[in-house]
């Protein structure tokens, strides 16, 4: 990450017809980055990701990338990798001749094109599968020659729109790692689109946290984590109870204006993960709505003045049966401030 | 009771009057008399060779291949790019091109042929082989728009900016990824266009002129002069070539799928 600026995204912003999808999106990727686009569906990830790789024109804004504007380069000469979320295969062609489709049509042919296409196929553990037809092979094979089809072109970026999503949760994470792996060894500026905050948060060196086509926060995963900057990155990273404060006071969805102890951050709100909820003692109470046995914690939903509370508690403690009265607190201390509400 | 009698029953009278007539001119061109008769006098293969060896025959059989092979070869050439460009943009005008260009299956071919020599031949003074080749491109155009956009429509279009994406051009695209994938439907459209044009009867009756007519309609003409068993003789080994042909396409390519 020594280069502060290998991609850049400048003012960018992206159409379709008259539906705006991507409005003034600043964004600096470093070399050998490894970046996650975070985002519910259809907040414009796809729509990023097709601009950079030239699918797109951009109704404003520049491309930069490695020092040169590339914003109106075609596609087929910007050599940006892309792995679409369907694998787009070519299913006429054998696994082999799939991996070796860019570098035939960049001159390689012979004993050099065979190593390079035959290393291609290694790095992913596909090399068996050499004379196959992709339809015969399973999702996650097909994937992994999707993968290796981009990465033996060396491309200067390399993108994967929802990598991990098709897959089923096994083979998530063994891709996971997969990915991490093959991006430090190649060293490779990777983005990834995901609308999962785990996969974001296990993979990547820097999040970008996207909502209606702008950019919501930039962060590393512990930043994004621990200090989200408005109430919508909270509650999409897992923070279940976020609340807005106005007048110093915290304001709940109902109505209701609740004075906590000690003094409220100067924030637009707060948000506490379910972990931050103390059971057992505080000045308020709740009633238990539901209960769930999650392994090493037990879920608690509490209906109370605040409205649906959602607590945890260690499953080795005894539990609180269901419709019993508890006493809580939310401690301003735990919570994380929110600079954006709404 | 009477409904499971009934059933069975429709189906294999109309098998009969569907397959009956063929089965009769079968048996009449192995006929060893003179005149197309069913029940055939005697057996031979006289008439079989006959066909072979009449002059008119042969020429218009030439012309009707002709212009099953051109007619259709041209009306892919035009539907391959049509369909293709309906089915990747939305074009404003489409749907009525996609009218337009169906309106061939609609129109009954009388009043094709007969606009066609009225308001198109006559008027241009156009060479009557010429006449016959853009009347039947524009018979056969339908079935290449159809069959091809089908199996164009199950073709994903990320697959060609996959390859735009490696380093191809996007008409090196359409030649290397989409034309391999949809191969099997234009051969469907191919045997579709070359059976369509060689049987057509109507649109070639109004066109056809001195020394240049289409196999059938020289047939219809032989018969009005001479009524031997050689007719049934030709329409014999045309059958059996369509058989032929269709068979051959389901077995090497699942013919069924694209129609
Ligand atoms: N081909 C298209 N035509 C019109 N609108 C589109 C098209 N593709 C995407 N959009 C719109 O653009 C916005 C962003 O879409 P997309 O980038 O696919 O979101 P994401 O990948 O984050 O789910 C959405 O509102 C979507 O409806
Ligand atoms: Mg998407």
């Amino acid at each position: 990450m020594s280069d502060a600026s290998y991609l850049f995204l400048d003012k960018l912003s992206l159409a379709y017809g008259k539906t705006i999808a991507v409005k003034d999106l600043d964004l600096n990727i470093c070399k050998g980055e490894l970046l996650a686009l975070l985002g519910p569906s259809g907040c414009g990830k796809t729509t990023t990701m097709r601009a950079i790789a030239g699918l797109m024109t951009p109704s404003s804004g520049r491309i930069i990338l490695d020092g040169a504007d590339i914003t109106r380069v075609p596609a087929n000469r910007r050599n940006i990798g892309l792995v679409f979320q369907s694998y787009a295969l070519f299913p006429h062609l054998t696994v082999f001749e799939n991996v070796a489709f860019g570098l035939k049509l960049h001159g390689l042919r012979g004993e050099e094109l065979t190593r390079r296409v035959e290393d291609g196929l290694e790095t992913v553990g596909l090399a068996a599968f050499a004379n196959r037809k992709t339809p015969e092979l399973s999702g996650g094979q097909q994937q992994r020659v999707a993968l290796a089809r981009s990465m033996v072109m060396q491309p200067k970026v390399l993108m994967l729109d929802e990598p991990l999503s098709n897959l089923d949760a096994r083979l998530r994470l063994e891709m996971r790692t997969e990915l991490q792996r093959v991006q430090k060894e190649s060293g490779v500026t990777m983005i990834f689109v995901t609308h999962d905050q785990v996969e974001a948060l296990a993979l990547a060196d820097r999040i970008v946290v996207m909502r209606d086509g702008a950019i919501e926060q930039i962060g590393t995963p512990e930043e994004i984590y621990n200090s989200p900057v408005s109430s919508f990155v909270a509650d999409f990273v897992g923070f279940e109870n976020v609340f807005a404060i106005s007048d110093g006071r915290l304001s709940t969805k109902d109505g209701a204006d609740i004075a906590l102890a000690g003094t409220l951050p100067k924030a637009k709100g707060l948000a506490w993960r379910p972990r931050a909820i103390e059971l057992g003692t505080g000045p308020f109470t709740g009633v238990v709505r539901g209960v769930s046995f999650a392994g090493g914690t037990r879920e608690y939903v509490l209906e109370s003045r605040f409205g649906s509370i959602k607590a945890e508690a260690d499953a080795k403690l005894p539990g609180y049966p269901l419709n019993s009265e508890l006493a809580f607190d939310m401690p301003v201390a735990a919570a994380a401030p929110l600079q954006r509400f709404g | 009771m009477t409904q499971r009698l009934f059933a069975p029953l429709t189906l294999l009278l109309v098998m009969i009057f569907l397959i009956g007539p063929f089965f009769i001119i079968v048996a009449a061109s192995f006929s060893a008399g003179e005149t197309l008769a069913f029940p055939p006098e005697g057996f031979s293969l006289k008439w079989i060779s006959k066909v072979f060896i009449v002059e008119s025959f042969r020429q218009s059989f030439a012309v009707s291949m002709f212009l099953a092979i051109g007619g259709t070869l041209s009306a892919l050439l035009l539907g391959i790019p049509a369909s293709y460009a309906m089915s990747r943009y939305k074009l404003p005008l489409s749907e009525t091109v996609r009218f337009m260009v169906s309106a061939p299956i609609i129109v009954p071919g009388i009043i094709v042929g007969l606009a066609l020599l009225r308001y198109f031949v006559i008027p241009i003074g156009l060479s009557i082989t010429l006449a016959l080749f853009v009347a039947h491109t524009a018979l056969v155009l339908p079935y290449a728009v159809r069959v091809v956009s089908a199996s164009l429509a199950n073709l994903r279009s990320d697959m060609e900016e996959a390859a735009v994406l490696l380093g191809s051009s996007r008409l090196g695209a359409f030649f290397r990824v989409v034309l391999p994938n949809i191969r099997g439907g234009i051969l469907a459209a191919f045997i579709l266009g070359f059976v369509t044009s060689f049987n057509q009867v109507p649109v070639s009756l109004f066109l056809s002129g001195p020394g240049v007519r289409t196999l059938p309609i020289d047939m219809l003409g032989y018969m009005e002069i001479v009524f031997d068993p050689s007719v049934a003789a030709l329409s014999s080994l045309l059958a059996f070539l369509s058989i032929g042909i269709v068979f051959a396409a389901e077995r090497f390519l699942g013919f069924s799928r694209y129609v």
